[in-house]
């Protein structure tokens, strides 16, 4: 595997081997060990990867979580809601040790369980659809970077009229005429896969874009001359001598491009859009919230906390990782 | 102000009381102005609380049976708002009540509904005529005369040819789907379809309507039809000037009769009144109208709870839907005692329903859609309207304060409102479904009440094993593109179909002919969403032919006990609305034929 020299040994902040009566042992250490002993060190970064990986958690265990503290997300509790003015009877939204964020109003659904689920409709559209542009983007740019002429124009203007898409619009016109059910997928499964494509395939030229830049500088690097003269195969050039260089900035933008589909996601649900009722999905509560909030504020703050801190620790993470891998950058 | 407080909380308490009974005590709550209920049957009990101060000139309820804050003050302007949109402006095309009454301001039908507080506003008065219909013939023609000196906004004088192309366009369900049928279904039409493929050099070919003169216009019709009075006041006879007639698009102008004129008008975002030069108060003499503001400002597709806030702000005037505000606005204004003040709990001849579509399986199988009627938890459809404020649980379709209702209640809404699960199994069982079955419910996106009434029954028929997929769709083509189009509606199965329906006018045939007569369905655009019983269309052409008012009553509330016999209707609530009136509108009164403010007798005190 080939790796940019300026970064291997180098590492100013790199800490140095252990001292052994004046004897150094010097290791060969890959990029990966270095960034990650970068990104030890950085503790915000560190709260971030922790936050995420606790979400992932709860999107993957959301039945066994919301069976231990909560109730079924859609279960209704009727005796929770003052059947004249159709808000939580409780404080504070209802907030009790049987109902941790309190329940909804005029139906009374508990609002812990709706947010558990509700991360799942969101962390699956924030990833999967960051999976589909930073694969779209990266072979792309790689192509357009690497061949250069004819091929790199057309590519790239193809980019700049995706750019210039209206995609919320688009996203809003075209959820509204998803059928009930194309090529055997059905339902919300169908509606999710739809958002995801919209979502992914219209952010992919931003990567792209950066991917053709970088690529651009590593065609004319040695080692790729090096492969080249030595008779190296395009296609293995590209996989074998420019893409492992692409990881650090595809690795980057990825954890900053999650939080951004993720609110988009939101946004889409909160114009209702997204998934059917009664799937719970964080802006699509955010939404319902908006006609109580002057008599019972409380129902927003679930919903709305959990996107905060989504984003701040998707980007917090990213921040860091960005950081560790490139440390000019800073 | 010791008295509205004290008021407030008599009416609050006699809404809680109600919260967790069923319909039985429901009458004893009805506004106290609910005409029908002193004509209406015997079941109406004590003639209403005294929930509103009598005489009083504030409080809750103040504008339910007489006038608050009596005013004659001209000038200002009423701003309005509407969460979705008009059918259309054009006369030929609407349907929603509120936008019967609010034509009213830029149109003169023949007859109108007298803007007049309490039962006065049932009763029908002339208002382009001048006089009500004289039936001859055995009511199968009927002949009204045009007030002269009546004039358009662009000055020219209205005639009764203007007044027959208006019907005449009005039959044209291509171009203006959204309105009522009346006229096609009743007039001797002979094959006329539309002015528009007329061969006639003015565009009047149709031989159903005469106009001998300028100034009489006569209708013939197929089979007698003792009221005929109520369809001269449907909005089609608001007189169009055939030169001016665009089409579709003659709802971007509609020439004016009435009082106010269009100022300027942004199809879908807003639109403006201003008075009408050529309109003269003193060819108006009878409507009750008054004409108060200057200028009348309607902002289209405001999001609901943002007009409700607004409203509670005081930067909006009125909520022109007149449905009521949405659960979270009342919600604060029952808590608080100086905005109850200002509201109004109206009863209305509407009914929140769902139909159980007999065209998608399995609820093709009577035994079926009973297990949906027991199933569902009736309290939460109320709660889903706002709880007691909202309305009373209904047992049946038609509104108890609609002459001839009587009290039907064959899913025991009364007994188990929550639902009755061991009835409801065995009826699937009967219907061969013993583990339940897989149906859609449709809803209008827009409404949130519609939405928690979708959540609420898919929960409580969960409970049976009947799974529903929520499906919202648009409003304004609810009824043209997916649930009043019999073919979407069969083809993307939507078994249940929540809705409601207000009368067209405080009288059985008003209520029931557009939902449950089953020769009004066409291809698209209905509001009978599948109601297709034999007998019921049979009782339908006898009622129109019983000219005794008794006889004709009772067959309303005969057609409803088949209605809930073939289960084709999930009763919901039969509606009140909890209406804001802010505090600087003068002259606001609930119109019992609209059972909403009246919008041609207002005025307004800010500039």
């Amino acid at each position: 595997m080939t790796v940019p020299l300026e970064v291997i040994g180098f590492g100013g902040d790199a800490e140095p081997g252990p001292d052994d009566d004046g004897a150094r042992i010097i290791e060969g250490r890959s990029l990966g060990q270095i960034a990650w002993m970068r990104l030890k060190r950085d503790r915000v970064a560190i709260g971030g990867g922790i936050v995420v990986v606790v979400l992932i958690l709860v999107a993957v265990f959301a039945p066994l979580i919301v069976k231990l503290l909560g109730h079924p997300p859609n279960q209704f509790h009727y005796a929770q809601v003052n059947a004249d003015r159709q808000v939580p009877i409780g404080r504070f939204g209802g907030i009790s040790r049987h109902f941790l964020f309190g329940v909804e109003p005029v139906n009374g659904r508990d609002l812990f369980s709706r947010v558990v689920y509700g991360s799942r409709v969101s962390l699956l559209i924030g990833f999967l659809a960051t999976l589909l542009s930073v694969v779209l983007g990266t072979v792309m740019g790689m192509i357009a970077g690497y061949f250069g002429g004819w091929v790199d124009t057309f590519i790239s203007r193809i980019m700049d009229v995706f750019l210039a898409f209206p995609v919320l619009l688009f996203a809003l016109a075209l959820a509204g005429v998803i059928p009930d059910s194309a090529s055997g997928v059905r339902g919300n499964a169908l509606r999710i896969a739809v958002i995801i494509f919209i979502i992914g395939f219209f952010n992919w030229p931003y990567i792209g874009r950066l991917m053709r830049g970088q690529t651009l500088s590593l065609r004319e690097r040695e080692f790729v001359d090096a492969a080249r003269s030595l008779g190296a195969k395009r296609s293995y050039i590209l996989y074998r001598e420019v893409l492992p260089n692409l990881v650090a900035p595809i690795l980057v933008y990825s954890t900053l491009l999650i939080p951004t589909n993720i609110l988009f996601e939101a946004a889409l649900s909160y114009l209702g859009v997204s998934v059917r009722p009664p799937q719970p999905t964080w802006g699509g509560m955010l939404s319902d919230a908006t006609s109580f909030y002057q008599i019972d504020p409380e129902f927003l703050f679930p919903a709305g906390l959990a996107i905060f801190v989504t984003v701040l620790a998707f980007n917090l993470l990213g921040d860091g990782l960005r950081d560790a891998l490139d440390p000019r950058s800073r | 102000m010791r008295r509205t407080g004290t008021t407030a909380i008599v009416a609050v308490t006699a809404v809680a009381a109600l919260v967790l009974t069923a319909c039985g005590s429901s009458k004893k709550t009805a506004s106290p102005t609910t005409s029908a209920s002193a004509s209406s049957s015997s079941s109406s009990a004590a003639p209403a609380t005294s929930a509103a101060p009598v005489g009083g000139a504030t409080g809750f309820n103040a504008g339910v049976g007489k006038v608050f804050n009596v005013s004659t003050q001209k000038g200002g302007t009423v701003t309005m708002a509407n969460g979705g949109d008009w059918d259309s402006l054009d006369p030929a095309d609407m349907y929603y009540g509120y936008e019967w009454d609010f034509v009213r301001l830029y149109g003169r039908s023949l007859l109108v509904f007298k803007s007049a507080p309490g039962s006065a506003g049932t009763k029908l008065v002339p208002d382009l005529a001048t006089g009500l219909g004289v039936a001859t013939d055995n009511a199968k023609t009927w002949t009204y005369h045009i007030r002269p000196g009546v004039k358009f906004e662009d000055g020219t004088v209205i005639t009764s040819k203007d007044v027959k192309y208006a019907v005449e366009r009005s039959l044209d369900k291509d171009v203006f789907p959204d309105g009522p049928t009346y006229f096609n279904d009743q007039l001797d039409l002979q094959g006329y379809t539309t002015p528009y493929k007329d061969t006639d050099p003015a565009k009047l070919g149709l031989k159903a309507i005469d106009t001998p003169d300028d100034t009489t216009i006569v209708f013939h019709l197929k089979a007698p039809f003792a009221d005929f009075d109520y369809f001269a006041q449907l909005p089609a006879t608001i007189p169009v000037p055939a030169a001016k007639d665009t089409g579709s698009k003659y709802k971007s102008h509609v020439v004016s009769s009435g009082p106010y004129m269009f100022g300027t008008n942004d199809l879908g975002k807003e639109f403006t009144l201003v008075r009408n030069p050529s309109y003269d108060a003193s060819t108006d003499p009878d409507t009750g109208r008054t004409a108060l503001p200057d200028k009348y400002v309607v902002d289209l597709n405001v999001n609901a709870a943002d007009i409700d806030n607004r409203l509670l702000a005081g930067d909006l005037d009125l909520d022109v839907v007149g449905n009521g505000l949405g659960a979270a606005a009342q919600g604060k204004v029952l808590a608080d005692p100086k905005l109850q003040a200002n509201a109004d709990s109206a009863s209305i001849a509407r009914t929140w329903f769902s139909v159980i579509n007999p065209d998608v399986a399995p609820l093709d199988n009577i035994d079926c859609r009973k297990a949906v009627e027991y199933a569902v938890d009736k309290v939460g459809y109320q709660r889903s309207y706002g709880g007691a404020t909202g309305g009373d649980i209904a047992t049946s379709l038609l509104p108890p304060l609609i002459p001839g209702s009587k009290k039907i209640d064959l899913y025991e809404a009364a007994a188990m409102p929550s639902g009755d699960m061991a009835k409801a199994k065995a009826e699937l069982k009967t219907c061969g479904q013993p583990s339940g079955f897989s149906t859609n419910i449709s809803y209008r996106a827009e409404r949130p009440k519609e939405k928690a009434v979708a959540e609420e029954m898919q929960q409580s028929l969960a409970q049976v094993g009947i799974k529903l997929t929520i499906k919202p769709f648009p409003q304004g083509d609810y009824f043209k593109l997916y649930a009043g189009k019999p073919d979407f509606a069969k083809s993307n199965g939507l078994g249940l179909m929540v809705y409601g329906w207000a009368a067209d006018w405080p009288d059985g045939y008003g209520f029931l002919d557009q939902i449950v007569d089953s020769r009004t369905i066409r291809a698209a655009g209905n509001t009978n969403l599948g109601i297709k019983i034999p007998a019921v269309d049979a009782m339908l052409d006898k009622a129109l032919t019983t000219t005794d008012q008794a006889a004709r009553e009772k067959i309303w509330g005969d057609i409803d006990e088949a209605v809930m016999q073939n289960a084709s209707v999930l009763p919901g609530i039969w509606a009140k609305g909890l209406l804001y009136r802010p505090p600087n509108l003068t002259n606001m009164f609930i119109n019992d034929g609209f059972g909403m403010f009246d919008y041609t007798t207002l005025g307004t005190t800010k500039k």
